[in-house]
């Protein structure tokens, strides 16, 4: 078990949204205050990581013809204990949320890691897996939220510190656009364009290494 | 006459105002995956619109008539997607047995659309307004109709994206996201508008 290079892997060589592309929808539509983002990131991190335990543990019993109808199962039935648990201890949450929190059945994420990592691998390592993608979604949907609050609202933390969140930029000044649809794609494309820059850049620190 | 009225405002809504993609992002994946050709848009579209109708139909069936007499709504999620995931596998075998032209036209987005959120999003929406049978029905197909426009637009403006200088960081999925984040933009010129009688 690699621990080191699978948390690498989630976090940013491949990470969920930035560069493996997948869980768009609910990755735009719900990040425009903090208290979303956080609680959509925790929600998934939980059911990836027990949709992959449970995947990981009956990966010899189900039967390979019918696996993807085996994992929805096993997905939808933790979305549902998320989506009801949510419901009862956090119903401000569950009502911003709305839709997307059955939704998380059919997140190309939880799917992507069932079939690609959780079918194939022992329990320890889907389990890690499940968690260090998890983080990987959240610190996405974290870094979204505060730049689309911050410019769309003018405002940091909201839900959490306070029911508004802290003012930065006074009212009337911030680009409402962002807060909306609009600003869920231009923010993301803006993100994405930056990581590949990142990527692309020639490592410096390799080649020395290398040369050494 | 009434229920003309509320049937074309869900359909207005649908199509424009609150266009699937650009307004709820819902089914962005296949959106963003299936768009580099006009050609292969509006087969994807077709698909959506002829799934998501016949889906809102038996999610709607599977509700009034199994779920709610049991009082197993919170079996909702489970029971939709496993509807959806059957149904689709239902059309793909039929159409590839009776109708083959439609099927090597169509059969490749099928088992796509399992996994698209629209479809599962449509079903789950329709509840949630409290539709019934024929409000869901149009729902769904006109719901699937704003996905066709959607796509088909933002296939033929990234055709030309193709051929089109731009930095090399944007290249390919993020210059597509902005596209699709200008359309928005054109669509939100759509809110406000209603149907008055």
């Amino acid at each position: 078990m690699n621990v080191k290079k699978q948390l690498k892997e989630g976090l940013v060589t491949q990470n969920p949204v930035l560069v493996q592309l997948l869980g768009m929808c609910s990755t735009m539509a719900i990040t425009t205050v903090l208290f979303n983002g956080l609680g959509m990131g925790l929600s998934v991190l939980a059911i990836l990581t027990c949709s992959n335990i449970v995947i990981s543990l009956l990966r010899k019993v189900i039967p390979n013809k019918i696996r993807i109808a085996c994992y929805i199962v096993v997905i939808a039935t933790f979305v549902t204990i998320v989506d009801l648990m949510m419901q009862a201890y956090l119903p401000s949450l569950a009502e911003n949320l709305g839709v997307f929190i059955p939704l998380i059945v059919v997140n190309c994420i939880i799917l992507g890691r069932a079939e690609a990592f959780a079918s194939k691998q022992s329990v320890g390592a889907s389990a890690l897996d499940g968690i260090f993608q998890g983080l990987g979604y959240t610190w996405v949907l974290l870094v979204l939220c505060v730049v689309r609050e911050f410019l769309g609202n003018g405002t940091f933390g909201g839900g959490i510190i306070s029911a508004d969140g802290i003012r930065i930029i006074p009212e009337g000044f911030p680009a409402l656009g962002l807060a909306l649809p609009v600003g869920g794609f231009l923010v993301l494309g803006v993100l994405i364009a930056v990581t590949q820059w990142a990527m692309n850049r020639p490592k410096k620190t390799d080649t020395e290494e290398v040369s050494k | 006459m009434e229920m003309f009225t509320t049937l074309f405002s869900i359909a207005l809504g649908a199509i424009l105002v609150n266009n699937f993609i650009f307004a709820q992002f819902l089914g962005i994946c296949p959106f963003m995956g299936v768009s580099k050709k006009v050609d292969t848009a509006m087969g994807m579209g077709v698909a959506v619109i002829f799934v998501m109708g016949v889906a809102s139909v038996f999610t709607w069936l599977v509700n009034e008539f199994l779920l709610v007499p049991f009082h197993l709504e919170f079996m909702q999620t489970i029971a939709f997607i496993l509807v959806i995931a059957a149904l689709v596998q239902f059309i793909e075998m039929f159409l590839q047995k009776s109708v083959p032209a439609l099927y090597s036209a169509l059969g490749i987005y099928l088992p796509l659309i399992t996994t698209n959120c629209a479809v599962l999003g449509v079903a789950l929406l329709n509840i949630q307004n409290g539709y019934n049978f024929i409000e869901s029905l149009v729902y769904g197909v006109t719901g699937g109709i704003g996905f066709l426009v959607a796509i088909v637009l933002f296939a033929s403006v990234r055709e030309r994206l193709e051929f089109s200088d731009c930095p090399k960081s944007f290249e390919g999925f993020p210059i597509a996201l902005i596209t699709a984040g200008l359309l928005a933009l054109c669509f939100m010129g759509f809110s406000g508008l209603k149907v008055v009688w």
